[in-house]
């Protein structure tokens, strides 16, 4: 008992280990994971199909009488006297006029399809929020003060703590996709099961990307309520300030300006290329850098925020 | 003002490492640039001793015992693990020690079993050496029958057991432990002592501990040091210290209270006479012998002595000695020793 180890962690060793705890505990507590499966199914519920744009431009929403009297001069070439249309044979005119607005706004004729997806999005900032209150909570009950006490890397902290967010929005993602799928989602002749692949990869650098600045904003405080407060103050602004529930094209100016630059638009838009659109190559393979590029430099600075600022 | 009761520490050219496993120069911790929580404390432990840190709540012990452990860095001075710089080579320190700290902070989702498990992970101990380990130490911790059940339905006693389980799973050659029987009730306190007894011996492990309580200090450890205010007042062996005072305590009274204070100054081997709240406290050299010598001094005189006591000192009055106050009298203001905790808290973060 008195000969010391000479076992040194490696990176991996203490990244899974880490992970894994907090896999465990997820998997423990079923409340919670059935939490995690009712949270997208309410919302697609809510917003998807009670939000039901593509009826909205239908011909029905429209009080047509059946017979139209308009001035003769309003025809091409103009006419003397008045005369009269058929209001079936308008109706029929406006009936195409929703899907197309739909077509043309959305790119999806129900708005279903549109939004159902843009919930993975949404799912993974809900995710990834937390992963910075869990380092919190590490910190309160001492635990997180013993790992800092064993030769773990400081980095594995965090990143077990990324991909264990990771794990969690992936696996509720493919919720989402699977309830989608049965409550009508319409994917588009371009989706195959490399795309499904393309969309996990997407979903996990937004992870990697988000989980790492919530990580960091949250590596020195000791004090779940400022946690609270920041993320209560940030999620909706970032959710609604991107495509997720709306297309940008319809945006005010000011506010495109920060969609532009907010990564959740980045995501929402490749997974929509992979399902529910006619895949764009270029348009997928700029989402997949700006992602990518997010994720690697936030982990970066994350794992080095973790080095600085773990040990006070 | 550091008074150092033992002998001189040896100061050649070389150290012998197992000697002296612990060793801290100067070492100083100043959080926010006001708050100083310890100041230019000095002292080493020896290889197979318990060595205590004596001190009431807020006086700079587990503000040290986290430099030691490397989860925070000395804003002065330095200390050396095994010849390891704490500040410099972390890793190394890390690797090298256990820790068992005040918290309970065990998983609660987890069972006794998975936590020693991923504690054996983090120190990258292969999955077949820390199952046999962990079998061998849930026994050591008497929690074999309980390893597979959450630690959420472990009593404070267990999870203290379930602490030092995971503490040893490296085994360190030092082993840390910050208030180990802090809110325990007699029997497991006993309990944790015994363990901490047998690693002492059995193993031969080092151990550092802190405490503010006296009887723990004084029935476990081998040296300790007391510490206020960040400062180390004295250290020394618990006998030695006691010693040191200077001899026993009687504490008597006499009969229609007149003032005989110069009458037993003047017997012999008495050191100290005061009268308190209308009884003496003598301090004597060899209390047992000069305590009937006093008696017949008061008698010869016509005093009737109505009551005697004579009790040994405690670490409590070389607690008194050197700062002035009763460690137990700081115990008592609950409401200060919160307040300093909340003031070091917010410091820290």
């Amino acid at each position: 008992m008195s000969t010391s180890d000479e076992y040194h962690p490696s990176r991996f060793h203490g990244i899974w280990a880490l992970t894994k705890r907090e896999l465990k505990k997820w998997l423990k507590e079923p409340i919670i994971l059935l939490m995690a499966i009712l949270q997208p199914v309410i919302w697609m519920g809510l917003f998807g199909k009670a939000m039901n744009l593509g009826n909205m431009f239908s011909s029905s929403n429209i009080n047509i009488p059946s017979v139209i009297r308009i001035s003769g001069s309003f025809v091409i070439p103009a006419q003397s006297g008045d005369i009269y249309i058929s209001g079936t044979a308008l109706s029929q005119m406006f009936g195409n006029l929703g899907p197309s607005i739909m077509q043309n706004i959305f790119g999806v004729t129900d708005y279903f399809s549109y939004m159902s997806v843009g919930m993975i999005s949404f799912i993974v900032l809900f995710t990834t929020m937390f992963s910075g209150m869990s380092i919190v909570w590490d910190r309160r009950l001492g635990f997180l003060n013993k790992v800092l006490s064993t030769p773990v890397s400081r980095g594995a902290i965090i990143l077990s703590k990324v991909f264990n967010a990771s794990l969690r929005a992936m696996f509720q993602a493919t919720i989402i996709l699977a309830l989608a799928a049965v409550f009508g989602l319409q994917v588009s002749s371009t989706c195959s099961l490399l795309n499904i692949l393309g969309l996990y990869a997407a979903v996990f650098l937004l992870c990697v990307g988000l989980s790492s600045v919530f990580l960091a904003l949250a590596l020195r405080s000791t004090k779940w309520e400022t946690q609270m407060a920041i993320v209560n103050l940030i999620n909706l602004p970032l959710m609604f300030a991107s495509n997720t529930f709306f297309p940008i094209s319809q945006m005010p100016d000011w506010i495109q300006a920060i969609a532009r630059v907010n990564p959740i638009s980045y995501l929402t838009d490749a997974i929509r290329q992979l399902t529910v659109w006619q895949l764009n190559a270029s348009s997928l393979m700029f989402d997949f850098a700006f992602l990518g590029v997010f994720a690697a430099v936030f982990s970066a600075i994350g794992i080095a925020l973790s080095w600085r600022y773990l040990t006070k | 003002m550091s008074k150092e009761i033992e002998g001189p520490v040896e100061k050649s050219g070389e150290i012998n490492v197992s000697e002296e496993i612990i060793k801290a120069e100067g070492l100083t911790k100043v959080f926010n640039k006001h708050l100083t929580a310890v100041d230019h404390v000095n002292f080493s432990v020896k290889h197979g001793e318990i060595f205590g840190f004596l001190g009431p709540n807020g006086a700079g012990k587990t503000t040290t015992i986290n430099m030691l452990i490397t989860l925070l860095k000395p804003t002065g001075g330095t200390a050396h693990i095994l010849d390891f710089d704490i500040a410099k080579q972390q890793n190394d320190v890390r690797n090298v020690i256990g820790v068992v700290p005040q918290e309970y902070t065990a998983d609660e989702d987890l069972t006794g079993l998975e936590n020693i498990l991923l504690c054996a992970d983090l120190y990258g101990i292969p999955r077949k050496i820390a199952k046999e380990r962990a079998t061998e130490l849930l026994k050591l911790v008497e929690l074999t029958d309980f390893k597979d059940k959450k630690v959420q339905t472990y009593s404070g006693g267990m999870r203290r057991r379930l602490e030092l389980a995971c503490g040893l799973i490296n085994r360190p050659k030092i082993l840390f432990l910050d208030e180990p029987t802090l809110g325990l009730d007699v029997q497991a306190r006993t309990a944790t002592w015994n363990y901490i007894r047998r690693l002492k011996k059995e193993f031969g492990m080092t151990l550092f501990m802190t405490t503010h309580y006296l009887e723990e200090a004084d029935s476990l450890c081998d040296r300790v040091a007391i510490i206020d205010h960040g400062k180390i007042v004295v250290t020394g062996a618990p006998e030695e210290l006691k010693h040191g005072l200077g001899g026993d305590i009687i504490t008597l009274s006499v009969k229609d209270d007149p003032d005989v204070t110069e009458l037993i100054r003047s017997v012999e081997n008495v050191k100290e006479v005061k009268k308190e709240n209308g009884s003496y406290r003598i301090k004597a050299e060899y209390g047992e012998v000069t305590a009937p010598f006093v008696i017949e001094a008061l008698r010869r005189n016509g005093y009737v002595v109505t009551k005697l006591m004579l009790t040994e000192p405690t670490l409590n009055e070389v607690y008194l000695e050197y700062t002035g106050k009763s460690l137990r009298d700081t115990e008592e203001s609950v409401e200060t020793i919160r307040t300093q905790r909340m003031t070091m808290r917010r410091a820290r973060a």
